[in-house]
């Protein structure tokens, strides 16, 4: 809502100034985006008269005027087309300054000389209008300063409304609140009621009173709408944001913004029959007042005549009904349209209108008739006319009911942490015009006004309460000490633990949308289905992630066609799947590797980075996280079929590991060797509480073989049988070399092993040793076919 | 006996001589050995009669210790030598720089997450998490938001389809929290949160805190000492703060909260704002089964990437979903 700080002080006026003003109205939750100045900065700018005009000899296009104002009528050269003999305007005399440093000095055009210049709107800052010279009433005093005249040493003030707040769409609201902040009272113009001169009437029928609670219609006859709208009003409708149009439309908006109350102007002559207010048939067809042709549904109330619609009510008014230049006769409307009908209507047609801005928010119920009088008496003034009597539609039933609250004082006092007295209390509700029925033992009956629907439980008074007596008045109390002591579970490491790991290791944490490009997913993730949004942003950011590589390759092209072609990120986050019609949101743990292993250094620090090193730092993690997580080999559509590695936990499958396919990789346009990994967050972090074991005394005894086995079969496979041969007292195994050579036959590997072996209670003795071990290498030779290295 | 004085001064020669340990303890062999040529002296000794030996012995023994000091002397001093070679050769230039790992770093965002957790968590409060994928009705309708309300204009949701959205903020995880369990509340709720909107000051997706504490005695004074105690700790001075009536359709009284940041040219305050709190609507609680005449409570609501803006100076909003290393790396 924007408004005139001038028109504002006419109903109150505070002696504070404007930034006081602005900084009142802002800490009482009318937040003011801003204010400016209505007219640019400017002197010497003197109301002109021409008083005469003739061609200049050697310019077509040039005027040399005489013009009336200042201490004596002097020429002017004037190149407007609208110049001509009897017009006031703004005339900038010599010495004068004009917006943007401007000075006016003698001049000469095309021989004449000039002194002064006759200006635009846009020359003065007015408005962007470059239609020739601005126009003045024909009255106004040749030789005042326009500033004075104009008042020009105005702002205009922006206030952005939060949505409940309706009752501010209107000086009549605002001038309410600064008239309880300044304990002033307020005062408006007096609205009498226009008696009818005509016995010209519109018959009303409203069919859906319960969008429509109240209808009032008025017939004015005999207009002349080819006047133009007066000066005053247009400057007080252009300081709120809104541009002239006609006198009809402009005094339906001058009422809107004074009172609060959107209305309608319709000229008479096309309204065949009367007015019937009623619910759209579906696929009906309107034109509006834009020009745009909407197709209405069963769920928009529309304003028709006999034949059609012709408004969508409290939306915009149709194109053909309404009124223009020609118009001799029209038809006023001032309605209560219903808040939850009109819901979201606008919104739907893509429209959004000052009249659907209030009605959505709720308008004074009570205010249509007011708002009609007010009306007919600003447009008699302007376009002549001879009124007919209102026609009003009240449907009681539908209209909302009036509220008593009851506000207790213990509750207030409960609430806003402050008992304040009682003559504070009743001092802001009345002059917020929330009037007190009746005193209660123990607080108040507050009645609510029809202008504040936003009113409806006690704490929407104490709200009201608390505001005016300002929230920086209330008390602050101590800090508020702990509940209690809040136990968490030791077993299961923290977010923050896991995110600390990576730090040390090298790794950047990224945050990456949640949605993702469809065509990146579909080749990281095509066998998940993902979720689409109905209304994206865009189409590279139209499905839900159903892995978080989604966001981290892109991330990795990003930072490689940076000149960053070490990169090491993670990320945890949910990813989104749709599981048999479900949909299922898991935290995941994500990372990707490209590059140097660790950053290049004076000696050898430029290895790429392999699968070994990632799947040192998760087994790393693991340990940390007290988990036994089995890497096994397997096959994912993202990654490398020789390098995947499907992380398995109590033989549930918990995530993978492995490098990017090289075809995937290709389309990512991704460099290098990229290795990532992926896991469910909650498995893993749920972990273990330690448990100590006695440390054995005796000695550890440590043999090393190396067998030749095919290259097909696993370590894991190897450790699995060495581990079920060796005893319970094997402590560990190691590889400690492996190798591939032609020496040792095609498609074959030789792996040495260490074996350790501890008592716990006594010293092993050497033949028990021995034939563990002999039992080992029987079971590699027997389960694996491998063969001892000599 | 000029022998001896001979043998001595031949064995220092020897011991000067030495090069190396190794000749070094040739030299001792020879002279102090079984065999050498001091210890033969001893022998002599039988020749002499009873009352010659003693002095004789003495001469012989302190001649054996004048070579041996001289020997321990010599090692010193070569062992020393060799140390000092050793050490020299392998001296290195300390100023080259370490090798291995370098350090990653956390995200400003969550940086910033963990130091709100953290204030928090000292106050009592737990952390909640919930679905972001959300029904209208956890998002909307138990926030007092129902679906003709204007306030869902200040919401821009993307949908998937008319009841299931992805959440605008993380109010919906204090209705569940509050739903699964009884009063009293403390928690905050961190996360992701979405909004259909995407310029140079709005990302589609961002990060919220939303708090709630719900108690049987509690009252907005509790709520600005709150507010304004974690502000000052989160900016680590004792700026000032103001509370400045609203609107939230799930609070009530509501308040924007603005903080003294610089000062405008006529050496006023300037505020910005950069929180919302308020009151729990009593509505609230009824749909989440708690009778607000028993139960009252307060809630607030912080943008994170706002506040790591401001708290870290970074002036392009966009910059924290890029992911650029180079930025990054500027938080670790």
């Amino acid at each position: 809502m924007k408004f005139s700080e001038q028109w504002l002080r006419e109903w109150v006026n505070p002696a504070i100034d404007t930034q006081a003003l602005v900084d009142q109205i802002t800490m009482a939750g009318l937040e003011v985006d801003g204010f400016e100045p209505v007219a640019g900065r400017f002197t010497g700018v003197i109301v002109g008269e021409v008083v005469a005009v003739v061609p200049h000899p050697d310019a077509d296009k040039l005027r040399v005027c005489q013009v009336a104002g200042g201490e004596e009528v002097v020429q002017v050269v004037c190149g407007a087309p609208n110049v001509r003999e009897g017009l006031k305007v703004p005339f900038a005399v010599v010495g004068a300054v004009l917006p943007g440093d401007f000075k006016i000095k003698k001049a000469k055009l095309r021989g004449q000389p000039s002194f002064g210049m006759l200006c635009s709107e846009s020359e003065l800052g007015l408005s962007d209008s470059h239609e020739g010279l601005m126009e003045l009433a024909a009255d106004a005093p040749t030789g005042e300063s326009l500033r004075d005249y104009l008042k020009l040493d105005d702002v205009s003030i922006d206030v952005d409304l939060t949505p409940n707040r309706s009752d501010c769409l209107s000086i009549r609201g605002i001038a309410r609140e600064v008239g309880v902040l300044n304990s002033q009272p307020v005062e408006g113009p007096e609205i009498e009621p226009v008696a009818a001169t005509t016995s010209e009437r519109v018959e009303v029928e409203v069919r859906a009173p319960e969008g429509c609670p109240r209808y009032l219609a008025r017939v004015l006859s005999n207009v002349d709408l080819s006047v133009g709208t007066p000066l005053w009003m247009q400057e007080k409708l252009r300081r709120s944001g809104i541009r002239s149009i006609d006198p009809a439309v402009d005094v339906t908006n001058y009422v809107m913004l004074e009172q609060g109350q959107p209305m309608h102007a319709f000229d008479r002559e096309e309204i065949k029959g009367g007015i019937v207010v009623r619910m759209a048939e579906a696929g009906e067809k309107l034109v509006l007042l834009d020009g745009q042709e909407v197709t209405l549904d069963e769920g928009t109330l529309v304003i028709a005549d006999h034949e059609k619609a012709i408004a969508m009510a409290g939306i915009m008014g149709g194109e053909h009904s309404g009124v223009s230049e020609n118009t001799r006769s029209l038809i006023l409307e001032a309605a209560y349209f219903d808040a939850i009908t009109l819901a979201g209507k606008a919104r739907a047609f893509g429209l959004h209108t000052d009249a659907s801005h209030r009605f959505e928010r709720g308008v004074d119920y009570n205010l249509a008739r007011d708002a009609m009088e007010r009306a007919t008496a600003l447009l008699m003034d302007i376009v002549g006319g001879e009124p007919g009597e209102i026609i009003e539609v009240v449907n009681e039933a539908e209209m909302p009911d009036e509220l008593l609250i009851d506000l207790r004082e213990q509750r207030l006092a409960d609430v806003l942490g402050l008992q304040i007295d009682r003559t504070t209390v009743e001092e802001i509700l009345s002059r917020l015009g929330l009037h007190i029925d009746k005193l209660l033992k123990n607080g108040w009956q507050v009645r609510v006004p029809s202008f504040r629907p936003d009113l409806a439980i006690e704490e929407d008074l104490i709200e009201e309460v608390g505001r005016i007596f300002g929230y920086n008045n209330l008390p602050v109390t101590e800090p508020m000490g702990s509940l209690g002591l809040t136990a968490t579970p030791e077993a299961t490491r923290p977010l923050s633990a896991v995110q600390s790991f990576f730090v040390s290791r090298g790794y950047q944490e990224a945050i990456t949308y949640s949605f993702v490009d469809p065509k990146v997913q579909a080749l990281v993730s095509p066998d998940e289905e993902g979720i689409e949004l109905a209304n994206p942003i865009s189409a590279d950011l139209s499905v839900m992630r159903t892995t978080l590589w989604s966001g981290l390759l892109k991330t990795v092209a990003y930072n490689q066609n940076r000149q960053q072609p070490r990169v090491r990120l993670f990320e945890t986050g949910l990813r989104f799947v749709r599981r048999d019609g479900e949909i299922e949101q898991r935290p995941m743990l994500s990372g990707v590797v490209a590059g140097p292993q660790v950053p290049e250094n004076w000696l050898n620090g430029r290895r790429e980075a392999d699968f070994f090193d990632v799947k040192g730092e998760l087994e790393a993690l693991f340990q940390m996280l007290g988990v036994n997580v089995e890497f096994r080999r397997g096959s994912h559509p993202a990654l490398h079929p020789g390098q995947t590695a499907e992380l398995v936990l109590d033989g549930q499958s918990v995530g993978w590991l492995g490098a990017l396919h090289p075809q995937v990789q290709k389309k990512l346009e991704l460099n290098g060797t990229i290795l990532m990994f992926e896991l469910f967050l909650n498995p893993v972090v749920t972990g273990y509480v330690p448990n100590f074991k006695v440390i054995s005394k005796f000695p550890e005894v440590r043999r090393d073989l190396a067998i030749i086995i095919g290259n097909e079969t696993a370590f894991a496979d190897v450790e699995r049988v060495v581990r079920n041969t060796a005893g319970e007292n094997l402590t560990s195994v190691r590889a400690f070399d492996v190798y591939e050579g032609e020496s040792l036959g095609e498609g074959n590997r030789s792996l040495a092993l260490s074996l350790f072996w501890q008592h716990p209670e006594r010293t092993l003795n050497e033949d028990e040793v021995h034939g563990l071990f002999d039992g080992v290498i029987g079971a590699l030779k027997e389960e694996l076919g491998a063969t001892l290295r000599s | 006996m000029e022998n001896l004085e001979q043998l001595v001064q031949d064995g220092l020669a020897a011991v000067d001589k030495a090069a190396g340990l190794q000749e070094l303890d040739q030299v001792r062999v020879d002279y102090l050995g079984k065999k050498g040529v001091l210890t033969q002296q001893l022998k002599s000794l039988g020749k002499l009669s009873a009352e010659e030996r003693p002095a004789a012995g003495q001469k012989i023994n302190e001649a054996k210790v004048q070579v041996q000091q001289a020997i321990n002397a010599r090692r010193d001093a070569l062992e020393q030598a060799a140390m000092d070679a050793k050490l020299a050769s392998e001296s290195i230039d300390v100023t080259l720089p370490g090798r291995g790992q370098d350090l990653g770093g956390l995200h400003p965002v969550t940086r910033t997450l963990q130091r709100i957790e953290q204030f928090f968590a000292r106050a009592g409060y737990s952390v909640e998490q919930g679905p972001e994928i959300e029904d209208d009705y956890h998002n909307f309708e138990a926030l007092n938001i129902p679906g003709h309300h204007p306030a869902r204009a200040m919401h821009d949701t993307f949908y998937f389809n008319p009841g299931t959205l992805l959440r605008t903020h993380t109010s919906p995880v204090q209705i569940r929290t509050m739903e699964a369990s009884k009063p009293p509340f403390r928690m905050i709720c961190p996360g992701r949160v979405y909004r259909c909107d995407s310029d140079m000051t709005h990302t589609p997706m961002f990060h919220q805190v939303e708090g709630l504490l719900v108690e049987k005695n509690v009252s907005f004074a509790d709520l600005k000492s709150t507010v304004e105690e974690f502000l000052r700790v989160f900016f680590e001075r004792d700026l000032a703060v103001r509370f400045r009536p609203s609107y939230f359709p799930f609070t009530e009284p509501s308040a924007e909260v603005d903080i003294e940041w610089g000062r405008e040219e006529d050496g006023s305050i300037k505020w910005l704002e950069v929180m919302g709190c308020g009151m729990v609507h009593p509505k609230v609680f009824e749909h989440c089964g708690i009778d607000p005449e028993e139960y009252r409570g307060f809630a607030f609501g912080l943008g994170v990437e706002r506040l790591a803006m401001l708290r870290y100076g970074v002036n392009d909003l966009r910059m924290f979903f890029e992911n650029d290393l180079r930025f990054l790396r500027q938080f670790r």
